[in-house]
Order: C-alpha cells, then structure tokens, then sequence
C-alpha cells in the first residue's frame, strides 16, 4: 500500500492557498445534491456541520449526547492559539507553525502545521463575529495570556471555559443550520460501524441510544469527528462516553491507523485519590504563568508545605529548564514529575503528587489579582479536594488526556479510504508527537471551518459516486453484523463488571505504556492485554436488554473496542525504539532523562493495517521531509 | 460512611415510577456523588438487577448532563456546583438521601433519572446564535467591547443548559436558561442585528415548549451551578417588551400612550 499525503508542492507559505485553488469546487446549485455525514459535534463536528449546511449540503450530523452542546471539547480551559501577534511579543504564522513542530518533536507533516498556523488568525475573527465572549482589555480590545512551550501571549481566552464558549460558538452556528434544514440533528445515535461498498465509505451503522434501534445511514462523504481515545486507561481527563469505537470500526474497515501509542499526559491533573476514582480532572495548564512547581529537597518529608522552608524546596522545572521555567512544555513536565516522583520527592498522601504553589503570585500580584484570573479552577480544586489553593499549594500530577494517535489522512483530511474523511483529535495530524496546549481546539476549529469545507468539495466534484440507500445489500450485512455483535455481549453472564475490566485494562497501559515504556514492559502489556480481553469475553457481566436505554451494553461495547485498540498501541510503542515528543522510551535517553530522537530510523509516520484481532498488524511508512526547518534537539533549557 | 438511598426508578417514559430504598455501607467521604452511584450500580449489576439510569458524562462540572433533586434540591446542597462536583463529604454517616429526576413538563421523564432537555436545543434553534457564515469575517479586533460588557456578556454565556434552573422552580420557568442566551447577545455588539427578532423568537420557543413563567421566586438563582444572576431575566423581559414595542402595530403604541 502506498501512502499518499498529497501534500502540494512549492514554497511552504503558498501551499494550502495554491492547493485550494487547484481543489475542484461544487457549484452553489449542486451541493444539494450531495449528502454528508458528520459523526461527533464537538469542536470539528460542529463547525464542520454547520459550514457544510452554510454551503448548500444535505448533512446529517450524529451525536450519543443528548445535545451536541455536551461534546467534551466543551471541558477544555485554557485557550485557544493564534498566531495575531495583537501583543506585538514577534509573534507570526511562522513562529506559530515553528513552535508547533518543534513542540510535537518533528513528527508531524510541515505542510499540515503550517496551513494549521495560517487559518488560526481565521479562527479568532470567525468565533468573535459568533459573539464568543472572549477576555478583553480595558480598551475593549482582545487580551491574551501565555502557554506552555511559547515563549509568546498567543493564547486567546474566556476565563476557563474556552472550550464550552467555542463549543457554543459552534453549536449555535449549528442549530442555526438545523433550524433551516440543511442539518438534521441525530442525537442519542451512537455510530457502531462504517458501511465500505466497493471500497468507498458510504455510511455508517448507528444504535438509536433510547431503542436500541439498529439503522444503517447512507450519503456521499462520511466525516468522522469523534475525539480522541485516551478513556483506553480508563482513568484519564476524557469525558465518560469518549470511545474509539467510530475510528476503530474505521481502521477495521480499512482505514490506517497512525502513531497509537502516542497520547499527551497532562502535567496538571489533581491526583487520584483511590481505587474507586472513576475520573481525573484537569486543572488548567494556565496556571502554570502563576503558579511555581515544586517538591521537597528531601526525600519522604511529609511535612506541612508551609512548614518547608525556601531552602528545602525543588523548584526543579526552574531549575532544570530555566529559559521556559514552569512554562515548560506539557510532556516535559510531566516526566520531570514522574521522576521527581520516581526519585522519592513526591509529596502528599500517596507520594505521587508534585505542588503547584501560587503563594508567591498571591503575594506580588494580590488575592483579588488571581482570584480574577483562575478563581474559577481554585474553587473546583477546593470543591475535589477539600483544600483551599489560596491557603495551601495545589497538589497534581500528571494524567493521560489528548491522544496525537488516530486514523491517518492525508493533507485533504481523507483517510486511505476514499469518502472517508477524519478530522480533529480522531485524525493523527498536526500535533506530531506532543501536542502543544491550546492547539486542540485551535486543531478542531480550523479543521471544521477552515479545512474540510473546501477538501470535501475537491472529492464531492472529483468522484463519480452511485446513490446509495439504506437498504443496501452493503448496509444490511453490516446492520447483521452489529446485531450479532450486540447479541454476544448481552450473552456475558460473568461475574465482573465492564468497568472493572475496563480498569485493569487502563492500569496495563498506564503502567507499560504510559509516560515512558520500554521493550520488557511493553512485552507484558502484551500478554496481559490479551489475558484482559480473554477474561472480558468470558467473564464481563452484562444485564439488560438491546431494545432498551441500556447503559451497560453502551459500556460494554466501548470497552470492547478498546481492549483491541490497546494491542495496537503497545505494537506502536514496541515498534518505536527511539524516544520522540511523549513517547520515553526508556532504552533512548540521556543520562539525566532527556529524550534521545532518532531521526536517522524514525522519521516517519506509523500507518497501521488491520489484520485482525490477535494478529500482528501490518506497517506503514509515511516519511516524513523536513524542507523548511530543520529538525533539532528539542531543548527548553 | 453508610447511607440509605431513596432512588426514583422508572423503566420508561410511560410507566408509573417509584422511589426504591437501597442501603450502600462502604461510602467513602472523598468520592464524587456520582462515583457513590456508580458504586450503588456495580452492586447491581453484579447482582443481575439494572442499574439505576443518570445523565453523566464530563464530571468536571462543565457538560451540563448531569442532574438530580438530591433531597429536593437541584444539584444537592452545595451552592454553585454540579452533581458531579458534589462529593459525599457533604454528607453523614447514617443519612438518607432521596434522589429524584428534574421535574418539569418541558423535560419528560426517559428512565429513572434521566430525562429529555431537546427543548433547550428548540429553543436555541429558535434565534440563539449570531447569523454569520463561515469566513470573510472582519478582523477580530475590529470590533472592541468595553471590558464591562464583555465580561457581563461571559457572565451570561457561563450557562451550561443543566437544566437545573427548571427544575427547581416552581413554575417550571426556563427564564434563567433563555435570559442567560438572550443576555449574551444582547449586551454584544455582535448581537444587536438580531437582537429583536431573537427575543422574540426564543421567548416564544420557551412558552411553546411548556415552560412556565417567571414569578420571581429565585429558586434558579439558587440553583444555578454556574451562579447565573436573575438579572438576566430582568433583562430578558427588557428585551422582550422592547421588542414587542417595535413589533406592535403604531395605533396600538399610541393608545397605550
């Protein structure tokens, strides 16, 4: 199989603007004759709806929520980048895709990032005409903080709630859309399978969430918009539902799958707390401008934080990379964390926690300053925790929360198989091997508005595509196949809940696949993942009934898939012997735990084949060239 | 800690519902509420019964999908804070809990404790959005807002459509919901283009949908996870008769003077 990234030739700056006007264009008057289907109405689902509905398609949108208001893009705090240079710091579209790359440890494709950099200033105009209450100075003009990994303010802000005031910009635009027709919203359909017919993607299978109603969906382009998978550890930042089901019945029908393994460990994570926890929650990475990270010089000192003087604390983020400080990007602070922690330096109840202390910014800016700032996230650290921030350092550690990995498109968004196109943190683009905070929802948006709106059109007026109706020979043996599927699973009458398995499953990848792994590790991810699956197929308890709002079974066929996509991204670590980005591999790195990149063997992207489930998957390369920069040492020092 | 649960069960939308004690002796005080029902439904579960049916999904308080009555209260007794955010510290050893669904006609009843809030989606399809198509925007910082009004406008947005506001009113009012979206809008420049029609348009969606009026009991103001103020339902009635004024026909303005 030969990888295409259809990346356009000529100077990097002029790429996307020559490649969208060499993209065919469907004439205003046809579009109606074209059907979409947008799954997932997050971020990228949403703002890719709404703008196909502006356009003049057909689009049928799905969503498992009840609303496509609760899309966990809803939960992201931060921010959003954009390359404006509106605090006139040098910023610019290049020092954007520069950082960008860099940050994702030369893993990801130039052309991509940088068409990523130029439509983020498109982004910014787009949500504020939307009526997004972004932060504002006092002369009305639009203000900004910094982020991990930019030595610049780019990062546009509404308190900590960026991600529900984007989610909301989009929504609005696409109940606005609804409302004349051109969408039709499906909510509580949760999307089971991919229909394939002669090759092309032309539906999809869905489980009426209330019923339980089986029904396949036809139209002339599928778009896959349905986040990221790091639930796999069970414990992580993602929302409850977040699955891989939708990609990985995707990647089963065909679709590579890219760079697994790799999945971002947040560094500001409160900690868990016990072995009944269900979730971890975020603590925003904003507050990394103000808050100091530190640890005890000594080691086991259990002491009251207050009572540990200047002397005997470690600033160690300061110490070790003074030129960023706490500012330091999200993959190296975690694993300077973990090691911290590994070292006996923990502190807390559990010994896994790191402090992250605002004294000092209370101190010189006043109460009332951060309270401003991030009394929010304060208040929710105290509600979890029953510690008061402003008294008492916040206690977190890292978690795993984005995942880089996902299905493999090319610079159209489309994946290996044609009509199916992937976009947001369900693809494997733009971040490469880290993700950079505030780039995700800079990544969906951009995608939604910017990208495939004028990439589908080049398919929709490039391809010859018969009608297809839902009754489909097609259709139905997948509709077939989803029902036995159900029926297997609601036949498990053992005696251990689908949670259960799901958290020894998470602990698995947490344990060998996580923040760093290696080769013996990954062995045994291997054989006890199996063992998991094994265990699930004949001892996972489910109860209830398919023609039923039945939570469990929902449950129940997330984890399934899950328990395969695990296998895949342990092979990926396996695979990787160098370290890049998030990905420690612990037989490459410097003696004082850097990572050590090859770029000489590894320089490229892990397109995966399915070749079923135990059997050891096929290997695809896209190399990746570096014209315009040069990949270096990733330094923060 | 141990706790008996009074839990409101109800196999479908159609079916007479009941509470249903069940009695959890292995609460701990640092789980969040619904980890503590998790833990109810793993005992379930394992024992063959269905589980007890929530709305969940971020648990960090920002999704919306959560709601109870937790002893009769919207979101339980904590003010500002989601079901999710709600941990069991807040509770003693021995207590009894009674765990209901949002009550409300616009929001029937699905199963146990969920319920349907589409009618806050219809209502935002009604006008709450801005009418601006994808590209050829201006610069955003073409548009300046006074900070004042931007962060009036970001109290507003800060609504995440719980549906607690309705439920724990006696009258069943999306006032709180509706003022919050019409709010945001309005006090924006961006806004202002729709800003009659939409507060016509939503305010009428609200009552099309079986939402009661406002009597100024501030039940929703309690409520209110978000801690959205009442004075977006002031100015949604501002709003509101501004916009009938310029809707209503010239004799009927100047008869009533």
């Amino acid at each position: 199989m030969k990888l295409d990234s259809k990346v356009p030739g000529g100077p990097l700056e002029t790429k996307w603007q020559r490649h969208r006007f060499e993209l065919k264009r469907v004439n205003p008057a046809n579009r109606r004759k074209f059907d979409i289907i947008v799954v997932g109405t997050g971020l990228a689902g949403a703002s890719a709806a709404a703008s196909f509905g502006e356009l003049g398609y057909n689009v049928h949108v799905f969503t498992y929520h009840d609303s496509p208001r609760r899309a966990h893009s809803i939960a992201a705090q931060g921010g959003i980048n954009a390359a404006k240079n509106y605090q006139n710091d040098g910023d610019s579209v290049w020092l954007l895709f520069y950082d960008t790359i860099k940050g994702g440890d030369y893993r990801a494709r130039e052309a991509n990032v940088h068409r990523l950099a130029e439509v983020s200033v498109d982004i910014i105009d787009q949500c504020v005409a939307q009526g997004v209450p972004f932060a504002r100075d006092y002369g009305g003009l639009l203000a900004n903080r910094s982020f991990g990994g930019a030595q610049v303010s780019r990062t546009f802000y509404a308190r900590g709630q960026t991600g529900q005031q984007l989610l909301l910009g989009a929504y609005s635009a696409l109940m606005r859309q609804v409302h004349t027709g051109k969408v039709k919203l499906h909510t509580r359909h949760e999307m089971l399978d991919l229909v394939v017919i002669d090759g092309v993607a032309r539906g999809i299978v869905t489980r009426n969430l209330l019923t339980g109603a089986i029904e396949a969906h036809t139209a002339d382009a599928v778009v896959l918009a349905t986040g990221g998978y790091a639930r796999a550890y069970y414990l992580s930042t993602m929302a409850m539902a977040s699955s891989c089901t939708s990609v990985w019945r995707a990647h089963k029908r065909g679709a590579l799958f890219g760079n697994a393994s790799w999945g971002q460990i947040h560094p500001t994570c409160i900690p868990r707390h016990g072995d009944r926890q269900s979730k971890l929650t975020l603590m925003s990475e904003s507050l990394r401008n103000d808050g100091r990270v530190w640890v005890t010089k000594a080691k086991g000192d259990k002491r009251h934080p207050r009572e540990i003087t200047e002397e005997e604390r470690d600033y160690y983020l300061e110490r070790i990379y003074p030129s960023f400080g706490n500012l330091a990007p999200r993959d190296v602070s975690s694993r300077a964390a973990k090691r911290v922690c590994d070292d006996g330096h923990g502190v807390g109840p559990t010994g896994q926690a790191v402090y992250l202390d605002f004294a000092d910014a209370i101190r010189r800016d006043g109460r009332a300053v951060i309270e401003a700032k991030y009394g929010n996230l304060f208040d929710m650290y105290k509600m979890i925790t029953d510690e008061d921030p402003y008294e008492l350092p916040m206690r977190i550690y890292p978690a795993p929360h984005y995942t880089m990995g996902g299905l493999w498109v090319d610079y159209n968004l489309m994946s290996n198989v044609p009509g199916l196109f992937v976009i947001g943190e369900a693809n494997y683009s733009d971040h490469g091997a880290n993700r950079l905070g505030a780039s995700a929802l800079m990544q969906g948006l951009a995608d939604g508005y910017f990208v495939i709106p004028y990439t589908i059109a080049g398919y929709l007026a490039g391809t010859k595509l018969p009608k297809v109706k839902p009754d489909h020979d097609a259709c139905r043996a997948v509709i077939a196949e989803t029902k036995a599927h159900i029926d297997r699973l609601l036949a498990l009458k053992g005696n251990k809940t689908v949670e259960e398995i799901h958290r020894d499953l998470g602990q698995v990848l947490w344990d060998y696949c996580g923040m760093s792994r290696n080769a013996e590790g990954l062995n045994i991810a291997k054989k006890r993942i199996s063992e998991i699956r094994a265990e699930f197929w004949e001892n996972a308890k489910v109860v209830g009934r398919n023609g039923d709002l039945n939570p469990v079974l929902e449950s129940a066929l997330r984890v399934a898939e899950f328990l395969e996509l695990a296998d895949l991204m342990v092979e990926d670590a396996a695979s990787r012997t160098e370290s890049c980005g998030c990905h420690l591999r612990e037989e490459s790195q410097t003696p004082d735990g850097e990572a050590i990149r090859d770029d000489e063997n590894f320089s490229y992207v892990s397109a995966w084949e399915w070749n079923g489930v135990g059997k050891a998957p096929t290997l695809h390369k896209e190399e990746l060239k570096f014209e315009f920069v040069t990949p270096s040492v990733r330094s923060y020092k | 800690m141990k706790l008996t649960l009074k839990v409101w069960r109800q196999s479908g939308p159609k079916e007479k519902g009941r509470l249903v004690a069940y009695v959890l002796d292995d609460v701990s005080p640092d789980q969040s509420f619904l980890e503590m029902l998790d833990d109810l439904n793993r005992v379930l579960v394992l024992k063959g019964e269905e589980p007890v049916v929530f709305e969940h999904d971020c648990r960090e308080g920002i999704c919306g999908c959560c709601g109870l009555m937790i002893n009769g209260q919207a979101h339980g007794p904590v003010r500002g804070t989601t079901v999710c955010q709600l941990h069991m510290r807040n509770f003693k050893d021995g207590d009894t809990i009674v765990i209901e669904p949002w009550r409300a006609k616009g929001f029937p009843v699905i199963k146990d404790l969920m319920v349907d809030r589409s009618a806050f989606d219809r209502i935002i399809e009604a006008g709450g959005y801005v009418s601006v198509n994808t590209g050829g925007i201006p610069d955003a910082n073409a548009i300046p807002i006074r900070k004042e009004d931007a962060d009036l406008a970001m109290d507003a947005a800060a609504c995440i459509g719980c549906g607690a506001c309705v439920a724990s009113c006696p009258n069943a009012s999306a006032m709180l919901f509706v003022g919050a979206k019409i709010s945001q809008y309005a006090l924006l420049p961006q806004g202002q283009v729709e800003r009659v029609a939409r507060a016509l348009n939503m305010v009428a969606a609200m009552d099309r949908e079986g939402f009661g009026n406002c009597s100024n009991v501030a039940e929703c103001e309690a409520s209110c996870p978000k801690l959205i103020t009442l004075s977006n339902i002031q100015r949604m009635y501002r709003e509101h008769v501004k916009a009938s004024w310029k809707y209503a026909p010239r004799e009927a303005r100047e008869a009533a003077g």
